[in-house]
């Protein structure tokens, strides 16, 4: 009996002392990562606007994109490119985006069986809980105090784990520097008071570049006049890009 | 890189609907298929060396230490996959020196020099060291050394270090079975963590991954152990072969029923990315799930070991049936990490198409280069048996092989 008692203090205070061992895991919240919430709203929130119903499918703000931030010319790597979407009548989806849409876009499906049609053009969503921050190993990838998703490619292992955490497609493995690349938001540009080489280019003013912040903007202005959407809203990954016109067949 | 756009541009005809054009850049190669393949390898020899240690299955006493040599010599070369593997292998101290504390990947290099420091080479060592110590003065020339180095200095053989000695091998072992656990939970996490992919994105995959890599371990000792035999020309302790094979069957069971549970799941949610995922198992990965995987791999297996439970044959045809189903059990874990791997590249985020792979025979990540990867443990195993040979060990109690 007594020893009974003895082993069952002694157990008992083994487990008391592992749940006070789990103490000393509090560095660990970092990994409670959807909490995590956007810096001082007094400061510029860099957002990003997409005017689908505007969008002509010219593909200038691909070429742009590539020969602003010398992206490889091969279409095998994008920091911007244009998607076209065709409903048929019988519900069917197609999408294509040849080169990125940078040479244009020939219609494929025949007049009488399109449903409708139209131009998603897709980028980084420079997200505030984003899935390719969260999984770089050495922080490589970061987010600037003014919410744009960079990487720090003198950092970067090229272990490609953000390129598969990316939900939307958005980086790739460059073919030379080895290190992943994506879209800067243009940051040499914006943060000199210029807007991105994409937003610059675009005949029809379909893209918006704006900060979230300042209330007054063309972005929030743009956001309050429309009904916008983000891309995959279930996986709440905190999207900064906002689509006006987006159907639920865009992925 | 020439060689590398014409392989995209090959790619790009091979495309079935529409994938982002980021994604014709296949991004994890057959490296990392082997990478969770080989850990998965170690922490199941670990866990099966652990069964005679702690829970004191005296059977299994013949495949002790050679599961424990075999986790070393697979764990040696886990890492080495992938650092390759990385676009700058010379920046991968920095997973150590800065890591992430967010990122699922981070804590690798913690996890892996944990196993590989605190619990196996210490276990091995406090196993080893008094005939390290009888074999430094009984041995000549270099080997001597080498055992005099391997002593660490610590030569004392009285009673009570000895017995300190095994003590302490086992607290490590208690210590060393929850991390094979989080050692093989951890790779499984990784994957089940990216909830940009549906292929990888379930809770049970780190526990899928944890028993997938139990029935591979126990089933590359069970080969293992009968190889060694057959070299050595020693004769098969086949109460120990049929004690594995009998937890070989029943983690087996367990695995199945895990792996059966997490698609029963996904077909009745019948989510967002059901569609895509059905056309991905009815087409590109129908040989390598349903052929390899699930027939070859793990039903014939469990019928042939399931047989042996009811009712046993002479000792040569379950000799046969053991070699067998271990070869068998070893083929379906590798495409069962293949088809979560690559499988889970083939189809786009977009949930519109697919793309391919196409395995390279020559280069880094070459078919050649991987089955490479995958012969250098058995070099290193070599090494270390005849470095450190169970059957020659001094301690009679425990020189039963």
């Amino acid at each position: 009996m007594k020893q009974s008692r003895r082993n069952f203090i002694k157990k008992a205070a083994t487990a008391a002392t592992g749940i006070l061992a789990t103490g000393i895991l509090s560095p660990f919240n970092a990994v409670i990562f959807a909490t995590e919430k956007p810096t001082d709203p007094t400061k510029v929130w860099w957002g990003y606007g997409i005017d689908i119903e505007k969008c002509i499918g010219c593909g200038r703000c691909a070429d742009a994109c590539k020969s602003e931030n010398n992206v490889p010319r091969e279409p095998f790597y994008f920091r911007n490119w244009v998607e076209q979407y065709t409903i048929k009548n019988n519900g069917e989806v197609k999408v294509e985006s040849p080169n990125g849409g940078i040479n244009g876009f020939v219609q494929t499906v025949p007049e009488e069986d399109i449903f409708k049609s139209f131009f998603v053009p897709k980028m980084c969503n420079h997200c505030h809980k984003s899935p390719c921050v969260q999984v770089c190993p050495v922080g490589a990838t970061y987010d600037s105090p003014d919410g744009v998703v960079l990487v720090d490619e003198t950092y970067c292992i090229g272990c490609r784990y953000c390129v598969q955490a990316c939900p939307y497609g958005c980086r790739y493995i460059h073919p030379e520097k080895n290190v992943v690349d994506k879209c800067t938001l243009c940051y040499h540009r914006i943060s000199k008071g210029k807007t991105t080489a994409c937003t610059e280019v675009c005949p029809t003013n379909a893209r918006i570049l704006g900060d979230l912040n300042d209330k007054e903007g063309a972005l929030v202005q743009f956001m309050k006049e429309h009904n916008c959407l983000i891309l995959k809203p279930h996986l709440n990954t905190g999207n900064k890009l906002y689509y006006n016109g987006l159907n639920q067949e865009v992925r | 890189m020439e060689q590398h756009y014409q392989h995209l541009y090959e790619m790009l005809t091979q495309v079935h609907g529409y994938i982002y054009p980021n994604e014709i850049d296949l991004q994890w190669s057959l490296l990392i298929v082997l990478y969770p393949y080989i850990t998965g390898l170690v922490a199941g020899a670990f866990i099966l060396a652990s069964l005679e240690r702690v829970f004191n299955v005296k059977v299994l006493k013949p495949t002790y230490h050679l599961a424990l040599l075999t986790a070393l010599s697979f764990l040696l070369v886990a890492t080495l996959l992938l650092v390759s593997h990385l676009g700058h292998p010379f920046r991968a101290y920095e997973i150590m020196t800065t890591p992430h504390g967010g990122s699922a990947m981070a804590i690798f290099g913690f996890v892996y020099l944990w196993y590989l420091m605190v619990v196996l080479l210490l276990e091995i060592w406090f196993d080893y060291r008094r005939d390290i110590v009888l074999w430094s003065r009984q041995s000549k020339g270099l080997k001597k050394w080498i055992y005099k180095i391997l002593t660490l200095g610590v030569t004392d053989l009285s009673p009570k270090t000895l017995k300190w000695d095994d003590k302490l091998g086992y607290i490590i072992t208690i210590i060393g079975i929850p991390s094979a656990f989080i050692l093989h939970g951890y790779v499984g996490f990784i994957f089940g963590s990216v909830k940009a992919n549906p292929w990888w994105s379930t809770v049970l995959m780190p526990v899928i991954f944890l028993f997938s890599a139990m029935v591979s371990g126990i089933a590359l000792v069970m080969f293992i152990y009968m190889a060694v035999s057959y070299l050595r020309k020693q004769k098969i302790n086949m109460l120990a072969l049929d004690t594995i094979a009998q937890y070989l069957f029943y983690i087996l069971v367990l695995d199945f029923t895990l792996e059966g549970l997490d698609q029963i799941h996904r077909i009745y949610e019948a989510e967002e990315s059901f569609e895509i995922l059905s056309l991905l198992v009815h087409g590109k990965l129908f040989i390598t799930l349903f052929i390899f995987q699930m027939f070859l791999g793990t039903l014939i297996p469990l019928i042939s070991l399931g047989t042996l439970q009811l009712y046993k044959p002479k000792e040569k045809t379950r000799r046969f049936i053991y070699l067998a189903s271990s070869l068998l059990v070893l083929f379906g874990v590798f495409f069962m990490r293949w088809n979560v791997v690559i499988g889970g590249q083939l189809f786009s985020k977009s949930f519109h198409g697919f793309t391919d792979y196409k395995i390279f025979l020559v280069g880094s990540e070459g078919l050649l280069m991987s089955i490479l990867w995958i012969i250098i443990p058995f070099f290193i195993l070599a090494f270390l048996l005849w470095l450190l040979p169970p059957w020659k060990r001094i301690d009679q109690k425990n020189s039963v092989v």
